[in-house]
């Protein structure tokens, strides 16, 4: 008799890879996303955005399962869209923290797999970004990192956003889309699944500027 | 002949009101529906164990946050570091939950499942004062949450909390677990980090303590917790509870800074840092 192999298990999740950043400073916040999407170590896509824009002054950067990240933001734009008609306005920035918090906390059983950066100006006009795990708990922060590059990258956004771990007298000064320009080409360098390209969006009182610029490729 | 008229239809309520609009026979439904909600639905997938699914869950697992009763009312001091798995998340989380203006609530095991069920601990709070004119009491209160919890025993929630309050009793201080146990007492600590926090708690804990001796002893166990836990540090944050309500004492300070004041007092630059070469 044939030994009965073991069932395996059905498993609706896969990381396809990825990192995403953002730092606020002062009115401004950039906010950056590789446009690599990884099953195991097959490439599929070297020109996906990660980056979605809910509303004039805000966007969502997730990390984590493509699907479920697509699936996300089509719920958050269409909850958004609701919102628009019922009150007449955009909803603010700590609106939609709450929003998605409560929307990946729905899940809390079968949760979105995807880690979520939210950044965009708030009431005040002032950056600001949201940090998330994939159950809805949720910080502000001036600055993030998620994704299979996080590691890497937030040693380097702690040295020169905090000014961690130095010794001279420091302040943060710098373009925050060079620094993530910089953040990413150096993650890039020695993560496997971040590369190809790199989408910044610049968010200022003038509006939304996004670019995009060259990774390594291999 | 007028006098025959029946005007008894001016007696109906839904006299004169559009088909589709019923008036409510009572106006507190609303308000019980709200209340029995249940909040998230459950829905079980067969790969919950998966490698990839657990490190959905990984998320703020190491804490130490610890409250007693003292003469002065209720001190609680916590930590403030996230870590999923060896990496540090964030070392400035806030663990205590400012549920209302006199409730508070401590964070230790799952961030997001401790945040979602206390902000509705504070919703049917806000709901049982409009509906009775008075606050639910401290003991209400903690009974309230663990038997939310309660309902979602044995699907994988992570709640350790404390709920700390004064109401016409006096302080109250309760401790309330994912599978809905709810404890009342005068010194808890919880978290990976609580078994050393315990320690100096013990020996140092008196009930007639000034404010000023409550906050040192609060202090000193974070900190120690802080430096033989890997998984806690960060800042510490200390809120004292008393007759009038709450009140945020220390809001964020750097374990490092009391590591160093600790050295400084003792005369030594670097107490852990003796470095002995091999040469």
């Amino acid at each position: 008799m044939v030994k009965e192999s073991k069932q395996s298990q059905f498993n609706p999740y896969q990381n396809n890879g990825g990192t995403v950043a953002a730092v606020a400073l002062g009115g401004r916040v950039a906010v950056g996303g590789d446009t690599r999407i990884s099953v195991g170590y097959n490439i599929i896509s070297r020109n996906y955005c990660k980056i979605t824009q809910l509303t004039s002054k805000a966007v969502i950067a997730s990390s984590g399962m493509v699907t479920d990240a697509q699936n996300l933001h089509k719920l958050l734009l269409a909850r958004i869209t609701l919102y628009k008609h019922q009150h007449g306005t955009e909803p603010s920035l700590k609106a939609l923290s709450k929003l998605l918090s409560i929307t990946l906390y729905s899940r809390r059983f079968f949760p979105f797999y995807t880690f979520n950066l939210l950044a965009g100006l708030n009431e005040e006009g002032q950056g600001a970004v949201y940090g998330y795990d994939a159950i809805g708990s949720f910080d502000e922060l001036k600055y993030g990192v998620q994704g299979t590059g996080q590691e890497l990258c937030m040693s380097v956004l702690d040295n020169q956003c905090k000014g961690a771990n130095r010794t001279d007298d420091y302040t943060f000064t710098q373009d925050p889309v060079e620094l993530i320009r910089d953040v990413f080409t150096s993650c890039a360098e020695r993560d496997i699944y971040t590369g190809d390209a790199v989408t910044v969006w610049d968010i200022t009182a003038e509006g939304i500027q996004q670019t995009s610029i060259p990774l390594r490729r291999d | 002949m007028a006098a025959d008229i029946d005007f008894s239809f001016l007696d109906d309520p839904e006299f004169g009101l559009p088909s589709y609009f019923k008036p409510k026979q009572d106006p507190m439904e609303e308000f019980n529906t709200l209340l029995t909600q249940e909040v998230p639905p459950i829905r079980e997938f067969s790969g919950k164990d998966s490698e990839e699914a657990k490190k959905l869950f990984k998320f703020a697992k190491g804490t130490t946050t610890l409250a007693f009763v003292f003469q002065g009312g209720i001190l609680i001091a916590v930590d403030a570091r996230a870590t999923m798995g060896s990496f540090i998340g964030s070392q400035k989380v806030k663990k205590v939950i400012e549920i209302n203006d006199y409730l508070l609530g401590t964070m230790a095991g799952g961030a997001a499942d401790c945040y979602y069920w206390e902000n509705n601990l504070a919703r049917v709070c806000k709901l049982y004062e409009l509906k009775n004119g008075e606050r639910p009491n401290v003991g209400g209160a903690a009974q309230i949450l663990s038997q939310m919890l309660g309902q979602y025993r044995g699907y994988g929630l992570s709640v350790g909390t404390m709920i700390a309050g004064w109401d016409h009793k006096g302080p109250g201080l309760y401790f309330v677990d994912n599978d809905g146990m709810c404890l009342k007492g005068n010194r808890f600590s919880v978290g990976s980090g609580s078994i050393f926090a315990y320690g100096v708690l013990d020996s140092h804990y008196r009930w007639d303590m000034t404010l000023d001796e409550a906050v040192e002893l609060g202090r000193r166990a974070i900190y120690h917790a802080g430096h033989r836990d890997a998984m806690s540090g960060g800042v510490v944050r200390i809120y004292h509870v008393h007759a009038g309500g709450w009140t945020n004492i220390i809001q964020a300070e750097d374990l490092m800074n009391i590591h160093r004041q600790r050295d400084a007092e003792k005369g030594i630059e670097f107490l852990d840092d003796e470095v002995t070469f091999n040469s």
